[in-house]
């Protein structure tokens, strides 16, 4: 037990750190599995932060009204945002997230009550490995569900064919809507738990870099399943802790594994139909031998 | 002082242009959003610093040097990365990811060779001169980016315009199928192409490094997003509009640093693009293409 005591007291954060991160590749997941993607996810964990942060820290919220405003704000903001610009397919709805990203950093850094490029301070630790492990297990089970109801099914309809999906009489544009936003909800409870066990939150944490993060995490996993978006963000928060020896080439350690998980397993690290061909065929060699 | 400001909006928006033009043809001939142009951009930066301040070499052979080394360099990512990639067919966002990782490689190794500290080219090798026109005051360097700029890009226009090969190139952006049926070597043009982007995209790295007299490993990211706004601003894959596009960029962000405020120049550039996207994707200059997706 002691040990175990020994272990927390080094390791807690690194864990944390897992789980919210894990719970960003599975905002991405979301809204990759309706086709879209999406470089926004860092900015709406932004939003989310900031928001639950001055909730606890002017209003003196309690922490679940503040994770509830973290999960709403975000969800706001991508619906505002997201009517217009889900218009845009492919590479263009990319570059316009992108961009939506940015200005949410320049504006987050230039505003007065996100206290500029010094960031917010101070911001009460309420985030307990519970609230971690109780959201991620909601989310993961909400989301198999989703994925195995009507909603699911037609998120992979129009991401394997939106003509043909919008002939079946799916409402394509209320559907994507619907993937963005749910996307940015867990991206903003991601960030307000977040908020919540860094103490510090600044305008840094969230641009360019932070959406490819996410973006990382997801590919490197694989989209085929919800364990996928878990493996990544699990392997890309731990392999940097293994990799300290490397010093500064640590980060290319993530763009040579972006790089080769795309040339080489385009489906990612967990592809359940890839497992079940190699069983398969292990089995049907055995089975051929006399 | 209005004057100065539209010299210094012209030097900006000139290297922008340059940037984004590499990075628009990219997209234009291989269909590829190459987001490892910025570290390219990057590593053109080093390469003529390190010409200049470790080979003591004068600052058009550091150009120079710039121009090939970022040259072979997005040869290489195109023979390991992008080739594969064409020949697999992967859907567009695919290739895209596989340059993000690029970058972040490029960019690591850069801050394990070369430190992250900012690295400045010696006063003493850069032009001096200055042409004073009443309150205006006109720097040798800031003549010699935008000549260097706008003789590339002119060279580039010469080339798609009145050669062999640039037929061949807008024939491919037109269809590769119909390209290759044509007896055009396809194959060769893109690996073509993937080496004069780059090697654009380096001599901008120099060009921008020489105007703030200022190299780090993380000047990529910034002029990455900015030469996205310029190819959307401008049309994606059209080598007018990222000129045209380059420059309305240059004078917006220094104009509105000028008289809104310094921080929001960055939020002008984003926001216009922001708009432009919602408003009319195909950007200002575009023609209105079938959507393919």
């Amino acid at each position: 037990m002691a040990a175990f005591a020994d272990f927390w007291a080094t390791y807690s954060t690194l864990v944390y750190s897992v789980g919210i991160h894990a719970l960003l590749a599975l905002s991405l997941w979301l809204t990759l599995s309706c086709g879209l993607l999406s470089l926004a996810n860092a900015a709406f964990m932004g939003i989310g932060a900031y928001t639950a942060a001055l909730l606890t820290l002017n209003l003196h919220w309690p922490f679940p009204a503040a994770l509830l405003g973290g999960a709403v704000a975000p969800a706001v903001v991508a619906l505002i945002i997201g009517a217009p610009t889900l218009r845009l397919s492919g590479v263009y709805l990319a570059m316009a997230t992108l961009a939506f990203g940015e200005v949410t950093r320049i504006l987050i850094l230039n505003l007065q009550i996100t206290g500029g490029p010094e960031g917010l301070n101070g911001i009460p630790l309420l985030t307990t490995g519970w609230y971690i492990v109780v959201i991620l297990a909601v989310a993961g089970y909400g989301l198999a569900r989703i994925r195995r109801s009507r909603l699911g099914r037609a998120f992979e309809a129009i991401r394997e064919d939106e003509v043909a999906a919008r002939l079946m009489g799916i409402n394509v544009e209320s559907h994507k809507l619907a993937a963005f936003t749910l996307g940015a909800v867990l991206a903003g409870v991601a960030g307000a738990l977040n908020a919540h066990f860094t103490f510090f939150i600044s305008p840094r944490e969230y641009g360019f870099e932070n959406a490819v993060d996410i973006l990382t995490m997801t590919i490197l996993g694989g989209t085929t399943s919800l364990i996928g978006p878990v493996l990544g963000a699990s392997i890309l928060t731990l392999l940097p802790e293994l990799m300290r020896f490397l010093h500064a080439y640590r980060l290319a350690v993530n763009g040579l594994i972006l790089v080769v998980v795309v040339l080489f397993l385009p489906t990612g690290l967990w592809d359940a139909r890839r497992f079940r061909q190699l069983l398969k065929n292990r089995r049907a060699r055995k089975g051929g031998q006399p | 002082m209005l004057e100065q400001q539209l010299i210094n909006a012209l030097t900006l928006g000139s290297v922008y242009a340059l940037f984004a033009l590499g990075f628009t043809l990219v997209f234009g001939v291989l269909e590829v959003i190459n987001l490892s142009h910025g570290a390219v951009f990057m590593v053109g930066a080093y390469a003529a610093m390190t010409a200049v301040t470790r080979f003591h070499a004068p600052l058009g052979v550091g150009i120079l040097a710039a121009l090939l080394v970022s040259g072979l360099l997005g040869l290489t990512i195109d023979a390991l990365i992008l080739r594969r990639l064409r020949a697999r067919k992967a859907p567009h966002l695919i290739p895209m990811i596989a340059t993000l990782g690029v970058t972040t490689m490029v960019t690591s190794a850069a801050q394990g060779l070369f430190g992250v500290e900012v690295q400045r080219f010696p006063e003493a090798m850069l032009p001096t001169g200055e042409f004073v026109f009443g309150e205006v005051h006109l720097r040798t360097l800031e003549l010699g980016i935008v000549a260097v700029a706008f003789l590339l890009m002119a060279l580039l226009f010469g080339v798609m315009r009145y050669t062999r090969q640039g037929r061949a190139l807008r024939a491919i952006a037109e269809s590769p199928k119909a390209a290759a049926l044509l007896g055009i070597n396809v194959e060769g043009l893109f690996m073509l192409t993937s080496f004069s982007a780059a090697a654009l995209g380096g001599v901008a790295g120099v060009l921008i490094g020489l105007d703030f007299n200022a190299v780090t490993p993380m000047m990529g990211a910034p002029i990455l997003h900015k030469g996205i706004a310029v190819v959307i601003l401008g049309g994606m894959g059209d080598i007018r509009g990222a000129l045209f596009g380059g420059l309305f960029l240059g004078f917006a962000e220094v104009l509105s640093k000028a008289y809104l405020s310094s921080q929001m120049g960055d939020a002008v550039a984003f926001g216009l693009l922001f708009l432009i996207l919602l408003v009319r994707p195909v950007g200002l200059f575009g023609r209105v293409l079938e959507r393919k997706a």
